[in-house]
């Protein structure tokens, strides 16, 4: 008898165990909701994406569910999104990074063509045809850009340089190399602010445009130029000078904490994304002067947060009415104020924004536009990783040669 | 039939919930690892070409850069300094202990209490202490030393190319000698007085007493010690995403898996995931072999 209730409690026991892994799984929503994928959890991206959904809400009748996944700029996000997307539980829409970064999604057709959506709502008209073509992937556009953002940007703190007697914006990679001498003669000893891998890729990009060109920048993406150019050797030697004078423990620091070098006086150059001054501001920084990198004319280079629609969503009618909001004028208007860039469309009124904004909106309709690597719009998710990697083994080591090898070897990233 | 169902049955019922659970969550895990580590899966894109063992090779003799052998490299150098220091510090606070203070409950707790901390916690503290910044920009570790005077120690912790490594190990350090106290100290208070008065009775000084009595029998203790912080250094990730976030300086394997991974290169993932898992287990598979031997014995 003893033995049979031992057995018995033992199968109590056994069910009990199993039972919490049989009943997972949460239902997915009602057909009213859209669950909007993001990692803009706060600042000014939290503010953007609320006056997005502001406009979604007067335009469209479905109900927005924030699907939020905060911390490490993304990268926590974009892994509990594929494992999501591998389950075939996607969300109606995501966030990505426009351009190249949505390739490995369109290789393993987790996301929608769009072509005809971007027919019916126009945008084929109002975005710059540049832009579509940086988009498309065989003829098939995938996700609509709610905004333009500019990476070739160099910050200067005004007064700084006033008081080391630089009068003259430098307008060409010598002037910058005179300018940031000047600097260090007046006693500072790290002249051009930096910060970790991604940031070191940005200003490398930067250098490759002036010694390159626009055509033969973009081209390094593509396979059209050749890294092992001795052009390219140039940009990287270019580079490895620069690198001489920034700040030493870059690789220390995230892009905040170079921004304040610049803020607080012991820098005098900045290069950095059109994100900063919102960053600058908060802070109570003012002071600040700003062109574009010298060299680079009147190349534009953009990276965009784009919306997609992928396979399998479950409210895919209220993903086409997010994105269309996404891709209007008002929704662009309303996104773009709040997180301080550019809409992408070529109609937006000038005078409704800051004056940074009003000068890159100036920019954007008249420059030639170039794709940023550093931020996905040229390249795919593995060759950002692999670049970065290969900079900051150069930040360590300065060895031009692996450098060179490594970031031909990183462009080649998920080619084939 | 029946009576030998009924002696083995409810036991077996008993454990068949775990059995079942490791079963399929860890040993059909790896199995499915090392399938993926095999095929040639570099994007989300399903793909189940075999390659074989092509992957493993590519990673030893085909990796920009050297990548994955750079964080061999960085991961010995932890490894290394991570489990000296810990067994150092360990023996010799349990010895100071063990020699008898006032207050040693105190001090036990004092020595263990960091172990309670989580890596990402402490990771993010020293994060701001091991900062590298020296001279008038120093802050953490470097300012205290400087307005001690004694700026010479200050030094660029982790982000030097060549060791830095052994500075990351500090926090790792710090947070675990305690536990090795632990051990160390148990491993004392087991040791049967009769043999230390025996060895006081032959005449044999303090410094014979520990080495010819005392430390041969913590062999055990120490080789427990050895494996339970050595697995730990194996697998370590979160102290150094805390503290560097992913970079080149301070990339082991398993920090290059999560990277890897990011990018949705399941099948370099998966193969390195393998090799980090072949490491911990050269470590781990002989001594559970031994004590399972020691046990059978007794």
């Amino acid at each position: 008898m003893g033995r049979m209730r031992r057995a018995a409690v033992a199968a109590v026991g056994a069910l009990a165990l199993l039972s919490p892994a049989a009943c997972g799984g949460a239902d997915s929503g009602a057909d009213q909701e859209v669950e909007v994928f993001t990692w803009w959890a706060d600042g000014g991206e939290k503010a953007g994406l609320d006056g997005l959904v502001a406009a979604f809400d007067e335009q469209c009748d479905y109900s927005f569910v924030n699907g939020a996944v905060a911390g490490g700029a993304g990268s926590n996000a974009k892994q509990v999104l594929a494992s999501r997307l591998q389950q075939g539980d996607a969300p109606d829409t995501f966030q990505a990074h426009a351009g190249a970064a949505l390739s490995q999604y369109i290789a393993a057709g987790q996301i929608e063509d769009l072509s005809a959506l971007y027919e019916e709502w126009g945008l084929t008209e109002a975005l710059p045809p540049g832009l579509i073509d940086n988009l498309s992937v065989d003829g098939k556009v995938y996700s609509v850009p709610a905004n333009i953002h500019r990476s070739n940007v160099l910050w200067t703190n005004k007064s700084v340089l006033a008081d080391a007697g630089v009068t003259a914006e430098p307008a060409t990679l010598a002037d910058l190399l005179a300018a940031l001498d000047t600097l260090k003669a007046a006693g500072i000893s790290a002249p051009l602010a930096i910060g970790k891998d991604w940031s070191q890729l940005m200003l490398l990009e930067a250098v490759l445009i002036s010694d390159l060109g626009p055509e033969g920048f973009t081209g390094l993406w593509t396979g059209a130029t050749d890294w092992n150019s001795p052009e390219v050797t140039q940009g990287l030697e270019n580079y490895k000078r620069l690198l001489s004078y920034t700040n030493a423990d870059r690789d220390t620091y995230d892009w905040t904490d170079a921004g304040k070098l610049l803020m607080d006086g012991k820098a005098g150059f900045f290069l950095m994304g059109d994100w900063a001054p919102s960053d600058f501001e908060a802070k109570g920084f003012t002071d600040f002067g700003y062109s574009a990198f010298p060299g680079n004319g009147d190349t534009f280079q953009w990276l965009a947060d784009s919306f997609v629609l992928p396979q399998g969503a479950d409210n895919p009618e209220g993903t086409k009415c997010w994105l269309k909001t996404v891709g209007s004028a008002e929704g662009q208007q309303a996104f773009n104020l709040k997180k301080g860039s550019i809409p992408a469309r070529t109609d937006a009124v000038e005078a409704d924004y800051p004056a940074y904004q009003q000068s890159a909106i100036q920019a954007w309709k008249t420059g030639t536009q170039v794709p940023s690597c550093a931020h996905g719009a040229a390249c795919s998710q593995g060759a950002v990783e692999a670049a970065n990697s290969a900079i900051g083994k150069f930040s360590s080591d300065q060895d031009l040669a692996g450098l060179q090898e490594a970031m031909s070897a990183a462009a080649a990233v998920g080619k084939n | 039939m029946l009576t030998r169902v009924r002696r083995w049955g409810p036991g077996l019922l008993l454990i068949s919930p775990s059995l079942l659970l490791l079963g399929v969550f860890v040993y059909g895990l790896i199995g499915w690892t090392i399938k993926v580590s095999m095929s040639d899966r570099h994007t989300a894109a399903e793909s189940d070409g075999f390659v074989g063992l092509g992957n493993y090779v590519d990673l030893f003799t085909n990796d920009v850069n050297g990548r994955f052998l750079h964080s061999l490299r960085n991961l010995l150098i932890f490894t290394v300094v991570f489990l000296l220091g810990t067994m150092l510090l360990g023996l010799l606070w349990a010895f100071l202990l063990e020699r008898g203070v006032r207050a040693e409950g105190l001090f036990r707790t004092v020595y263990l209490f960091p172990m309670a901390l989580s890596f990402v916690a402490s990771g993010v503290v020293w994060r701001w202490l091991m900062n590298s910044g020296q001279g008038d920009d120093a802050g953490g570790l470097n300012a205290i030393f400087g307005k001690l005077n004694l700026g010479f120690l200050q030094n660029p912790w982790w982000t030097d190319p060549e060791w830095g490594m052994a500075a990351m190990a500090v926090p790792a350090i710090w947070q675990l000698s305690g536990y090795v106290m632990a051990l160390f100290l148990a491993g004392f208070r087991g040791i049967p007085a009769e043999l230390r008065e025996a060895a006081a009775v032959d005449g044999a000084s303090t410094f014979q007493l520990y080495r010819r009595v005392l430390f041969p029998q913590l062999t055990p203790v120490a080789l427990s010690a050895l494996i339970i912080v050595g697995h730990m250094s194996m697998k370590m990730f979160d102290l150094i995403m805390s503290v560097s976030g992913a970079q080149w300086l301070t990339e082991v394997p398993a920090v290059y898996v999560w990277q890897t991974l990011l990018t949705s290169d399941y099948a370099k993932a998966s193969a390195i995931s393998v090799i980090l898992l072949l490491l911990v287990a050269v470590v781990i598979v002989p001594y559970l072999v031994q004590t399972m031997r020691t046990e059978r014995r007794s």
